[in-house]
């Protein structure tokens, strides 16, 4: 069996500095994670705020059901993995082998999924920016998007006194006339998709990375190097795993519940 | 206490642990780590200073001299992208960071050697698809990559842009570490009021590389996947904002400043307080000022942007949180020039870089100033006033902090001493050319000459010839600095452990120091309590004054 000494390296003075090292290390990284995603999180709220219209009318073609199913994925997944850094730290091996692997099973079945509803967003031509090409002329125009309301700032009464330009900007839609017309397709759908596609393919490409580092702990405690006396490994690569369960729980009512 | 005077040049050293091109390339020895760095790092500034060269020589005539108007625009973006990707960000924390940190700690290394190496790695991976962008037709947007020219611009936007990318990982990675060390591997009995200032300047580094570039890094992946797969989030004509990337940008490029300066104010910190002989005046207000900086960095970013059309309620709130940076640096420079009053001040070469900083950063505080003001920088905004100030501030700053710096680190790095006198007359060389270039240059943008312009008005003709002879002075100058320490690698004096007579520990240990930092761990005091040091002839460096009667190595 290891001894805990053996994992200490050479530069630090005892094994509990090093397991702070390594957690305060890995708090850092998952902050500078949260700043990377932050940067769509803040595109989304310019581009939200700026056109609700567009994210209103979009989100319908987005499946609430599949989506949730994945929240329910990922929020069972991070139950397996709390539970796998118990059993590490129990010394319980074969649970913690067996509680890896169905974290990574659900790591699978959320990327099953969000492909069943890629492969769909494809055929439909719901893609981003100019790839934006729907097939069904009709599903441009649902028919259960409830009248929004309108702007609470904007004063229909009130007459601005700067001319109309002659011509929109182009990029802005024309957003209270757009906004307030019942059935009317707004301009610039395709921004949602791309904010869509942005945000849940980075966020996918992390839920592989998540389960590559997963795989290799699993192969690790196959080995059974952890221990109640060592299991950082288990414990940091869940904090990994529990910040990109995290963003999800962000990403879905964001994306797919916009009222 | 023993502390080593002596030279272990040719004794066990972190140089002869390991012998083979495999003990450098996989090793995980932080100062070795560092003076891979160092190499690396030295030659993109040689290669940004071939490109600045370039320009200057095209500036000669205000018509064609040398090249074509695209050769031109490729050679601005490389040579911006070079000298702040490649040289400015990483030059004094990874480099000479990378080496002094763990020592200054009394540490045996960083807290994780292997992703010391991975970043130093990922730095080499970026800046070699920089070339690879050189190679493959070179970019001409611009070190900032502005959308919409950067989207459609047929040049090599992606390559440049992911090289960026790679980089800000390394830069994270470094920064993690640096973090956990200091938090981690700092000895007990050194609380963070006995760290020495370098070290705080490193920290607050470390803060805002881990806090600003990974904005860096989503913007440049929306830049690629803008190119790649035209997502539109900053292309007017689907909706998007182009402005929105300059937000972005800046929201990284502007605290980038300060992970340029920060560092370069530590090293500074070292520089006054060793050659003045005297301990550092207002210890407390120049650790705190690097924190307020590190803060007050986030906070200013539009100032980038008075005239992109943003509101004007914004730009006055950039403009009135600007002005704040000022406070927090001229505290600094205040509390340096109070060290120096009644030191022994020791014009020693790395103290004419310090003086060179102080005079140089001032003057680019000060003109920051102007382009702070809203109503000035609507007239000032992109003349060669803008190119004037941010040289003065990042060269003249960063680079010449950095060059102080290793003129001081040196001997511990090498175990070899330099020609001073030489390094003197290079030091004075670097000064002046420096200021040929760039004083030239603020009196034609305040008479309105544009920056990144090919073609120009013939009476701008005489500033740019004093400006390009004024860069070539500069060149002359560090090609005699490179020489004197070139030379010194081969024919230098041994050096001592305690060259300057420094109390930090990094002089407590042989020069250079053994694979382990330390033979006998040194206990921290107060860092700047230089008085314990008296020369020592025999020693040919600074002692312990207890230990001085003895003499002799230890």
């Amino acid at each position: 069996m290891h001894s805990a000494e053996s994992h200490v390296a050479h530069h630090f003075p005892h094994a509990k500095a090093q397991v702070e090292a390594g957690k305060l290390g890995m708090w850092i990284f998952l902050a500078t994670e949260i700043l990377l995603f932050g940067g769509l999180f803040c595109a989304y709220a310019v581009y939200r705020a700026n056109h609700p219209e567009i994210f209103v009318y979009a989100h319908h073609f987005l499946n609430k059901i599949l989506g949730g199913i994945n929240t329910v994925v990922l929020i069972c997944s991070s139950f397996t993995m709390a539970w796998a850094v118990r059993a590490a730290q129990l010394s319980q091996q074969d649970k913690l082998v067996r509680l890896l692997a169905v974290t990574i099973f659900c790591g699978f079945v959320f990327l099953g999924i969000k492909y069943v509803e890629y492969e769909h967003k494809w055929k439909e031509g719901l893609l981003w920016g100019k790839r934006y090409k729907p097939v069904h002329q009709e599903l441009t125009k649902p028919k259960d998007v409830p009248p929004p309301k309108p702007l609470p700032w904007v004063n229909p009464e009130e007459q601005s006194t700067l001319p109309p330009p002659a011509v929109p900007p182009q990029g802005l839609s024309p957003e209270v006339k757009g906004f307030s017309q019942e059935g009317v397709v707004p301009q610039n759908v395709q921004l949602f998709f791309s904010v869509y596609f942005l945000m849940t393919g980075l966020h996918g490409l992390h839920v592989v990375a998540g389960m590559v580092v997963l795989f290799w702990v699993l192969l690790r405690a196959r080995r059974g190097q952890f221990s109640s006396a060592y299991f950082t490994p288990v414990d940091l690569a869940g904090l990994y795993w529990h910040l990109v369960d995290l963003i999800w729980i962000y990403l879905f009512p964001l994306l797919y519940l916009i009222h | 206490m023993a502390v080593p005077v002596g030279n272990a040049l040719f004794g066990d050293n972190y140089l002869s642990h390991a012998k083979g091109w495999k003990s450098w390339l996989f090793t995980l020895d932080h100062k070795r780590i560092g003076v891979m760095y160092l190499v690396s790092i030295l030659a993109s500034f040689l290669l940004g200073g071939v490109f600045a060269l370039l320009i200057r020589m095209e500036l000669w005539t205000p018509q064609r001299t040398i090249m074509d108007a695209q050769t031109y625009n490729q050679m601005f973006t490389l040579h911006g992208a070079a000298m702040i990707f490649l040289f400015i960000i990483p030059g004094i924390p990874a480099a000479l960071g990378n080496f002094v940190l763990p020592l200054m700690l009394g540490a045996k290394d960083v807290a994780f050697p292997r992703l010391n190496l991975l970043s130093y790695y990922l730095w080499v991976v970026g800046a070699l698809l920089a070339l690879v962008s050189i190679i493959t037709g070179a970019v001409d947007t611009g070190w900032t990559f502005y959308t919409p020219y950067s989207t459609t611009t047929n040049t090599s936007v992606i390559s440049m842009t992911l090289g960026a990318f790679i980089l800000g990982f390394s830069s994270i990675f470094t920064g993690i570490n640096f973090i956990v060390s200091i938090h981690k591997l700092r000895p007990p009995s050194m609380t963070w009021f006995k760290m020495p200032l370098f070290l705080w300047g490193l920290y607050g580094t470390a803060i805002i590389q881990i806090l600003a570039t990974p904005v860096l890094g989503i913007t440049l992946l929306l830049l690629i996947a803008e190119r790649a797969l035209g997502v539109g989030i900053f292309d007017p004509a689907l909706g998007g904002d182009p402005v929105l990337f300059q937000h972005f940008f800046w929201f990284y490029s502007h605290p980038a400043v300060y992970i340029m300066i920060l560092p370069a104010m530590g090293v500074i910190s070292e520089l006054v307080s060793t050659f003045s002989h005297r301990h550092i005046f207002g210890y407390r207000f120049i650790a705190m000022s690097s924190i307020a900086i590190a803060i007050i960095s986030f906070l200013v970013w539009g100032h980038h942007m008075f005239v992109s059309g943003q509101s004007n309620l914004a730009s006055l709130i950039f403009s009135i949180l600007t002005f704040l940076v000022a406070i927090p640096s001229a505290v600094k420079v205040f509390n340096w020039v109070a060290t120096m009053y009644k030191g022994e001040v020791e014009l020693a070469t790395p103290m004419l870089y310090a003086l060179a900083f102080l005079f140089l950063f001032g003057i680019g505080g000060l003109t920051g100033l102007f382009l702070g003001a809203l109503a000035t920088d609507v007239h000032l905004t992109d003349t060669y006033f803008v190119v004037a100030h941010f040289h003065y501030t990042m060269f003249g700053g960063t680079a010449i902090a950095f060059f102080g710096g290793l003129f001081y680190w040196w001997p511990k790095i090498t175990g070899r001493l330099y020609r001073e006198t030489w390094s003197r007359v290079a030091a004075f060389l670097i000064f002046i050319g420096f200021n040929t270039t760039f004083l030239a240059q603020f009196i034609m943008g305040a008479q309105g000459m544009p920056r990144r312009y090919y073609n120009y008005l013939p009476e701008f003709a005489p500033y740019h010839r004093v400006s390009t002879i004024g860069a070539f002075l500069l060149a002359i100058g560090f090609v005699m600095a490179a020489g004197v320490l070139l030379h010194s690698l081969y024919a230098g004096a041994p050096a001592p452990a305690n060259p300057w007579g420094a109390a930090t520990l990094e002089w407590q240990t042989t020069s250079p120091p053994p694979h382990d930092n330390f033979k006998t761990q040194p206990s921290p005091g107060d860092p700047y309590d230089v008085d314990r040091w008296v020369f020592d002839r025999s020693a040919g460096g600074y002692v312990l004054a207890a230990s001085a009667a003895g003499g002799g190595n230890a």
